[in-house]
């Protein structure tokens, strides 16, 4: 094999693409396709709840297209971290939309569904040999922690897709991935040179993103053979440059040379970038190195509370000139309130002003300015709901009604836009696994199991 | 001297995992981004001190091939969409650059 193309069908599937761009990537006769479906931009919530970040009805439009398009072509349909977080619920999301496509379109395809969810005995057995280490800020990983999560997934690299591919898989639903996987296993099956491989991985997997003007979700073509790749996006009112291709390496990454997957780290600093015609771009140069011990990525969150929270507006020149006291007078008689049934670390209660500080958290470069109006979002979090409710429902008329030195405005110091005024956000949670697991095979714990869908 | 953000072509923030918080200053031509590349007020320690992080803790890489400096910081206070966080996808965090004057 000396050129292998790959369509990829857009950064996030869900975001919708144009259905002429994905006819005019097929038009070229990929030999296979992809799309990534996840991502932890969004936050913790959804691989602890279990809830998807992109609808049912996204994930029925786009996968219906795409899903159609590969079976037509008869090309293996690669999709990654589905189902925004990648655990057992999101894959089983979106596994039921594929089925339902099956069904209403008539697909028959050899299915192999890689689940990515972590056993806590497996984590808790690497936290004890000494195989975890912590990425960032966050302490070392503890069994306590593990036991804490509600769900632990592990970034797989390209080895459980190349078994999928391996085993005849037609569509391969995995859960949570490396984003490069997705598009590198089958150019890794097909021996060819990993740098580039993962490179144009690494710019494919967010669509066509790296292309001009910047807009939405689109489809790109990549065209990788054995010294260099070559770029196109697949929308014809879009085009490539050297600097829009190079830029894109900054994008959500900490370093721009260098990026590191679970079987090796991928060095850019000799990658060259070159003008095809007016809408491609060729890449040489990218080299990987191979990790002498490989690792992947674990992600894993714990449930805070619950929370509730309100939306309130404030023009009153004195009283935006006196927000400290008054949030400090609401949180006392917030606590001598509930002091009978809760203790002060039973709940958290928040204060956001917007137009002050509320974006930053602290005074910005011109100082603490404060518009000439302030929004306040007020924020109870409880160990469950109906706590939640009833802390910010005090809180509120609280500081609806509360005095302070200089007050004239005697009757009400918020503007509440809604009623009701309040709103149950239901569970948090918070992202206290972000850590790296050592293993003899990055692949081992990631289990093909390949079905028949109609 | 000039603002910062009058001299970028774009000047953005962003999530690198729940942990980072990444900035991109882009430039339209060499000859600008050079001057900023080269300019002082760009030191580990100056961006330390507008974000509240340890000058080691800085990390700030220059990216000839797009005209580009990259910024990376820790965050401080709690992971992407923990309780107490204000910016989940980190996007809205390129506000302290803004007023850089560069000569």
């Amino acid at each position: 094999m000396d050129e292998l193309r790959v369509l990829s069908v857009c950064g996030n599937l869900g975001y919708g693409f144009p259905v002429s761009s994905l006819e005019n990537g097929i038009a070229r006769n990929p030999h296979y396709m992809g799309a990534d479906n996840g991502s932890t931009d969004a936050g913790p919530y959804y691989l602890g709840s279990g809830d998807q970040l992109t609808k049912r009805e996204q994930i029925l439009r786009d996968l219906g297209h795409s899903l159609a398009a590969a079976r037509r072509k008869g090309i293996p349909y690669i999709i990654g971290s589905a189902g925004t977080a990648g655990g057992n619920p999101h894959v089983d999301a979106v596994l039921d939309v594929m089925h339902l496509l099956a069904k209403r379109d008539g697909h028959k395809f050899k299915l192999a569904v890689i689940r990515a969810e972590m056993e806590k005995e497996f984590v808790k057995r690497a936290v004890r040999e000494g195989r975890t280490r912590s990425l960032g800020k966050l302490p070392p990983l503890t069994e306590e922690a593990v036991d804490e999560s509600v769900r632990i997934v592990g970034q797989m690299g390209i080895g459980p897709f190349i078994r999928a591919l391996e085993g005849g898989a037609e569509v391969i639903l995995a859960g949570r991935s490396c984003d490069t996987a997705i598009y590198t296993s089958f150019a890794a099956m097909n021996g060819f040179d990993l740098g580039l491989a993962f490179h144009m991985s690494k710019i494919i997997e967010c669509g066509a993103q790296c292309a001009l003007p910047i807009g939405a979700n689109d489809c790109i073509l990549g065209t990788l053979r054995k010294d260099h790749f070559e770029l196109e996006p697949m929308n014809m009112g879009k085009r490539l440059t050297p600097n829009s291709v190079a830029a894109h390496m900054m994008y959500e990454q900490p370093d721009p040379y260098l990026f590191y997957e679970p079987e090796g780290v991928v060095d850019l600093q000799e990658s060259r970038f070159e003008q095809v015609d007016a809408r491609r771009v060729r890449v040489r140069g990218s080299r990987f190195a191979a990790a002498s011990k490989p690792t992947i990525k674990l992600e894993g969150v714990r449930l805070r509370g619950y929370r509730t929270i309100t939306v309130a507006g404030m023009s009153d020149p004195n009283l935006l000139r006196n927000l400290d006291e008054v949030e400090a007078r609401v949180k006392d008689t917030v606590a001598g309130m509930v002091g009978g049934s809760l203790k002060p670390e039973e709940y958290e209660l928040r204060f956001i002003y917007y137009g002050r500080d509320g974006v930053l958290g602290r005074p910005g470069p011109d100082g603490r300015k404060v518009a000439h109006e302030v929004g306040v979002v007020v924020e109870a979090i409880a160990r469950d709901q109906v706590t939640a409710n009833a802390v910010l429902s005090l809180a509120r008329s609280t500081f609806l009604h509360c005095g302070f030195e200089t007050r004239k405005a005697t009757a009400g110091n918020l503007a509440f836009p809604f009623s009701p005024s309040d709103f149950p956000g239901g569970p948090v949670y918070e992202f206290h696994i972000y850590h790296l697991i050592e293993l003899a095979d990055a692949g081992a714990p990631f289990e093909v199991e390949f079905t028949r869908v109609g | 001297m000039e603002r910062l953000y009058d001299l970028a072509e774009v000047l953005r923030s962003k999530n690198a995992g729940p942990l980072y918080i990444t900035l991109d200053l882009l430039f339209a031509d060499e000859a600008t981004y050079r001057r900023v590349s080269g300019s002082e007020a760009l030191s580990p320690g100056a961006v330390g001190e507008l974000y509240g992080v340890a000058a080691e803790d800085v990390k700030i890489v220059h990216f000839d091939a797009a005209n580009a400096i990259k910024i990376t910081i820790p965050r401080t206070g709690p992971t992407s969409g923990a309780p107490g966080d204000r910016d989940v996808y980190g996007a809205q965090q390129h506000g302290p650059l803004l007023g850089l004057m560069i000569p």
